[in-house]
């Protein structure tokens, strides 16, 4: 086996972008993600890399863009307020189909909110935080591992859809520490970027840009990243199943919100009742088909999140017309983390 | 199986690395572990505490409600936390800096460890921290001595590496409590 070190998840985040390739990393300081820079400024200086700390995250995001621009993996990070000041380079981003890893380890709000963990910026990461009407890849990590392994994910996605994704993770699964097995970069057919420009020499032209004003050239734009949106949902969704055959009560949530309903499950379970966890590990493309295919048999749902319901909208426009949808939530802030006999209580009353 | 431990004390106390060593062992042991630390702004004497739950499936919560075992520290952690721990469960407290008067809980086994005089008696007031963990590992069978003799080269930086037969004594010392205890 593989020798498992053990580190924190804003940590494996690191590690991931460094075996994925990254060499270009712009952000500015917030809390709970500091651990990133901190770490990638300490190790792309041997590496070759370029480590800028900006003097903002409206700087930052369009750094990314203009990396982006050039044909290399490049990425920032951030935390809630910093994330909403990055949305119209990420519009600028997703219009100018540029590839670019942005994660959010997020806080509560609104507003400067507090640090603690937060699902609140749901709705913002998977409906388009920006203007314009387009989507990024969202994954949501609920361990360690998966901050290394999603994060890896998202480097190669970008590439393939030429677009934008986002780590959405939060205080929990950014502070925690796990055993982790550092995995190898996959081997993964990339298309070669004949896009980005290079300084045109004898070439030809390349133009990096989200600016259309022909007659009918913005439309077919538009078709064109609606597609791609289509082709991620066919091709990229991507979830966790527990105890979900026998399931009298599906029990939904993501991130480390599902690792607390995890453990009420477990407990549920062991007092006989059949319980059940489909965990969204890919928030857009957000997994319809396994909601619709779970919820064929299993009638009773109930979502659980740390915000005051956001992801269930998406579960109610997935399940079986005939399922029951029920919500549980907290607004996220100091000491609203639930915990496993909460959930274990929420679920009694739900079954 | 699956153990979840609470430790609370000040910052300074070392909750945080005793919470780090039963993780590394755990690791060493093959077991599956996740550790939470949670603590106020202060560099020293603000609130350290942490969740370790180890298990050799699925880990599932990084946080618990009711621990089923507690390591109390100082003062404050008992009356802020003490009511926590869940019904049938255990609750190994410094009697040292703590103390249990007004603690009425019937339902718990409260382990009673003079973990500062136990220290000093070693000669290091700072290994309170493993004097805890050697009670915890002797209580629980989470993870056994051996493991954790291993973990220390991976929990204390290289430049503390000298000290870690004396941390070994310490976990020793809090093992060999915990025995007379029981026995």
């Amino acid at each position: 086996m593989t020798k498992r070190l053990f580190v924190k998840g804003n940590e494996a985040v690191a590690m991931a972008a460094i075996e994925a390739g990254c060499r270009y990393y712009f952000g500015y300081p917030i809390t709970p993600q500091s651990d990133i820079p901190e770490y990638l400024s300490r190790e792309f200086p041997r590496l070759n890399g370029e480590f800028i700390q900006a003097e903002s995250e409206v700087a930052s995001i369009n750094m990314l863009l203009g990396a982006s621009a050039t044909g290399v993996r490049a990425m920032t990070s951030s935390s809630s307020p910093g994330i909403s000041l990055k949305q119209e380079g990420i519009s600028y981003m997703a219009g100018s189909e540029l590839p670019g890893v942005i994660v959010n380890v997020s806080r509560s709000g609104p507003g400067l909110g507090g640090i603690d963990a937060s699902q609140s910026d749901y709705f913002q990461a998977v409906k388009g935080g920006g203007h314009g009407g387009y989507h990024i890849v969202v994954l949501a990590p609920a361990s360690v591992q998966e901050m290394y392994d999603l994060t890896m994910l998202a480097f190669d996605l970008v590439d393939i859809y030429r677009m934008p994704a986002m780590v959405l993770a939060d205080s929990v699964v950014g502070q925690m520490k796990e055993p982790l097995v550092p995995n190898s970069r996959p081997a993964t057919d990339l298309p070669a970027k004949e896009w980005a420009v290079r300084g045109k020499g004898d070439g030809e032209q390349r133009v990096v840009k989200s600016l259309f004003l022909g007659d009918g050239e913005l439309e077919a734009h538009n078709w064109k990243l609606h597609r791609k949106y289509q082709d991620l949902k066919s091709h990229e969704c991507r979830w966790e199943a527990f105890h979900t055959d026998d399931a009298d009560l599906l029990v939904s949530a993501f991130g480390s919100t599902a690792r607390i309903a995890k453990t009420a499950i477990m407990m549920a379970r062991e007092e006989g009742l059949k319980v059940g966890l489909l965990r969204p590990i890919t928030l857009y493309p957000f997994p319809e088909r396994a909601f619709a295919d779970v919820t064929a048999r299993t009638k009773k749902v109930l979502v659980v999140e740390l915000n005051t319901g956001q992801m269930v909208e998406d579960v109610r426009l997935s399940v079986a017309r005939d399922a029951e949808v029920g919500f549980y939530g907290r607004p996220p802030g100091a000491g609203s983390l639930p915990t496993p006999e909460e959930l274990l209580e929420q679920i009694k009353k739900n079954y | 199986m699956r153990y979840d431990l609470f430790i609370a004390g000040f910052g300074g106390q070392g909750a945080l690395l005793a919470g780090n060593l039963l993780s590394y062992a755990a690791i060493i042991e093959g077991k599956n572990v996740s550790f939470f630390p949670s603590y106020g702004v202060e560099k020293r004497g603000g609130a350290a505490m942490c969740t370790v739950v180890i298990a050799d499936g699925d880990v599932g919560s990084p946080v618990i409600g009711n621990p089923s075992v507690m390591i109390v520290l100082n003062q404050t952690s008992l009356d802020k936390f003490g009511a926590k721990v869940k019904p049938g469960g255990v609750c190994i407290v410094n009697t040292s800096l703590v103390n249990l008067d007004a603690f009425e809980r019937s339902d718990i086994e409260i382990i009673r460890v003079p973990m500062n005089e136990i220290a000093m008696e070693l000669g290091d007031a700072r290994m309170v921290n493993m004097v805890a963990v050697g009670v915890y590992a002797a209580k629980t069978g989470a993870v056994n001595p051996a493991a954790l003799e291993e973990a220390l080269k991976s929990a204390l930086p290289e430049r503390n590496h000298k000290f870690i037969p004396a941390n070994m004594k310490a976990i020793i010392a809090g093992t060999e409590f915990a025995a007379s205890k029981s026995s």
